[in-house]
């Protein structure tokens, strides 16, 4: 037999939602810290373009075209990114629909819409931690990161679709750590606040951007804690509040 | 025996014969007392490589069907090459002893998968099912289409599909392996845990898992193929602290066997690294490195049972199988375990905690 001698290579994360938004800027930051990136989202266009522009940084990132709530596509998205970059280090859930735009009161609400919601805020965060945590807890290490919201914790009126499936992802991911405490596993709940996204003007179109965060900003914010060793580590089953600019944030969400 | 033809209702909870080398004793149990059956500083190693969808069905220029199952990875060619076995017409429905031959395919002949366009670049002295297989294209786009076109190799004994979510372990992660390594399948998350709590430690190496069967005589024999393996340094550093101790050195599957020991120096030393072993584990092999085995239900007719009889008596193995039998185990991929537990190490300690 050949022995050849592993060597430590850069830790490597995956986010879904990569293509847009603060998952764009997400995947931007990481690789920017030296991560080798996976992106995932369900368009390959504006997928390769972020991918095409981290590799234009010097960066290492692989884009898969795929819908994390199909049920089918999560084994193979798991499949393809150790395949591309090796065990992954940090999963990123953060994929969202904000169910039926423009926002409706529940009693408006088609049922399809809310099952929507839970598939691909709720459901496929579940599937994809349980693909990649069971690899992370064999080796002792690893980090979840579900991307939520204070909409999730604040009963804002027409938010019910969005804000039930992201008030049932931070139980579950409270319920993910205790499950996983001692295995060398974090999971951690990141609500990153109102964000110049499309997400966001999609769903409140007469919010004035310049009064919102730039996702650039707040991606970096996580990054900087996520990368925070030692008694500055976030623990597992945290709740953290990632602001890019707490001055634009003061005024709150109007309902 | 009969094989599983389905999935259990819960994968951590299937009928498990112990075969206690060391009192010459055999034990029906279940899968879920595998905590008990374990000690405090025995070593549970896994083979964490997930199962690829190695099966791609597609044409060769005339339009004529052709099967390709990837056997392992050409690591002498690099990115994108594979070493395949070729079959013609059919499902997998029929065996594969019963699947017609491929077409006459020559070196440089190309193939379509879907979208993926694959070129034989290599014929093998084995058998001419077995090709060296260039697929097309950038490491991005040969692993999309293998995930959009490939599906996991299936299995005529089966009543139905296997997804690819189904032949994985919970642990599974870098996609090495090419046949589910189906050993680690009754291993669910409570078990590992509960094994932990228990003073009894898990480790694990990947394990490029090949087909376990072609249905070409010829081809069958030679099997397994020469096959890469992956040793984390914690890993050979769990396995020395274990001996030390008196533990033993359970190894989940046949796939981990021949890592270990394959990857071991005739002195039973173990470095860190990868490398590829072509290891034949033979009647009168003497393990090195593994103690114990965790597998499936095999009988004296697989190759797989040479690899028990290095753990066991044959006669005891014998013994299994006739009880397995004679009691309606099912054998294969979904079916039921066996544990063999080694003689006593020099620390004393009971090996069973349970009465038969």
């Amino acid at each position: 037999m050949n022995t050849t001698h592993e060597t430590k290579s850069a830790p490597a994360a995956l986010v879904t939602g990569g293509s847009r938004g603060l998952g764009r800027a997400l995947a931007v930051a990481l690789a920017g810290a030296g991560f080798r990136v996976v992106l995932v989202a369900r368009e390959h266009g504006p997928l390769d373009q972020v991918v095409a522009e981290i590799r234009a940084r010097g960066g290492q990132a692989h884009g898969i075209a795929a819908d994390v709530a199909d049920r089918d596509a999560v084994a193979a998205i798991a499949g393809q990114a150790a395949a591309l970059v090796g065990s992954i280090d940090l999963l990123v859930n953060n994929a969202s629909t904000l169910g039926p735009v423009p926002l409706r009161l529940l009693l408006d609400t088609d049922c399809e819409d809310l099952s929507r919601a839970l598939e691909v805020n709720l459901v496929a965060p579940f599937r994809l931690t349980k693909a990649f945590a069971g690899a992370m807890v064999l080796r002792g290490s690893g980090t979840i990161v579900n991307i939520s919201s204070d909409a999730g914790v604040e009963a804002y009126p027409r938010w019910g679709a969005y804000g039930a499936s992201k008030a049932a992802l931070e139980q579950l991911g409270r319920i993910w750590a205790a499950e996983l405490a001692g295995t060398g596993v974090r999971v951690l709940t990141v609500d990153p606040g109102e964000m110049n996204t499309r997400m966001h003007a999609d769903a409140l179109p007469e919010a004035d951007p310049a009064t919102l965060a730039d996702p650039e900003r707040v991606a970096s914010g996580i990054v900087a804690l996520l990368s925070a060793e030692g008694p500055g580590a976030a623990a597992s089953g945290a709740r953290l509040a990632v602001r890019g600019d707490e001055r634009k944030t003061a005024e709150g969400r109007t309902s | 025996m009969t094989a599983a033809r389905t999935y259990p209702a819960r994968r951590d909870d299937v009928r498990l014969l112990v075969v206690d080398a060391g009192a010459g004793e055999l034990h029906e149990r279940r899968t879920t007392a595998l905590p008990a059956l374990l000690s405090p500083g025995d070593l549970l190693v896994v083979n964490d490589a997930a199962t690829l969808p190695a099966s791609l069905r597609g044409h060769d220029v005339t339009g004529a069907p052709v099967e390709a199952r990837l056997i392992s990875s050409d690591t002498e060619r690099g990115a994108g090459h594979f070493w395949a076995v070729l079959f013609g017409a059919g499902n997998w429905r029929q065996r594969t002893e019963d699947r017609s031959p491929p077409p006459a395919l020559a070196t440089g002949a190309r193939l379509r998968f879907g979208p993926l366009a694959a070129e034989v670049v290599a014929l093998s002295s084995l058998s001419p099912r077995l090709v060296a297989l260039r697929l097309a294209g950038s490491d991005d786009e040969v692993w999309a289409a293998l995930y959009q076109e490939g599906r996991p190799v299936q299995y005529s004994y089966l009543a139905h599909d296997l997804p690819l979510w189904a032949v994985q372990t919970v642990y599974a992660g870098r996609p090495w392996a090419f046949e589910m390594p189906s050993a680690g399948r009754p291993l669910s998350w409570e078990i590992l845990l509960a094994l932990r709590r228990n003073g009894v430690r898990w480790a694990s190496l990947t394990h490029a898992a090949g087909l376990s069967s072609t249905g070409d005589p010829a081809l069958d024999a030679a099997l397994p193929l020469p096959e890469r393996f992956d040793i984390p340094a914690a890993t050979v550093a769990a396995i020395a602290e274990t001996r030390r101790q008196g533990g033993r050195v359970i190894a989940v599957g046949t796939t981990v066997v021949r890592a270990l020991e394959g990857g071991s120096a005739p002195d039973g030393t173990l470095r860190a690294g990868s490398g590829v072993t072509s290891l034949r584990i033979i009647p009168g092999y003497r393990p090195r490195v593994v103690d114990g085995l965790l597998s499936g239900i095999h009988t004296a007719a697989e190759s797989h049972f040479a690899v028990l009889a290095a753990f066991a008596p044959f006669d005891l193995l014998r013994s299994a199988e006739r009880y397995a039998e004679a009691h309606q185990f099912k054998s294969h991929e979904l079916g039921d375990a066996m544990l063999i537990l080694p003689r006593r190490h020099a620390v004393d300690r009971p090996l069973l905690s349970c009465a038969p």
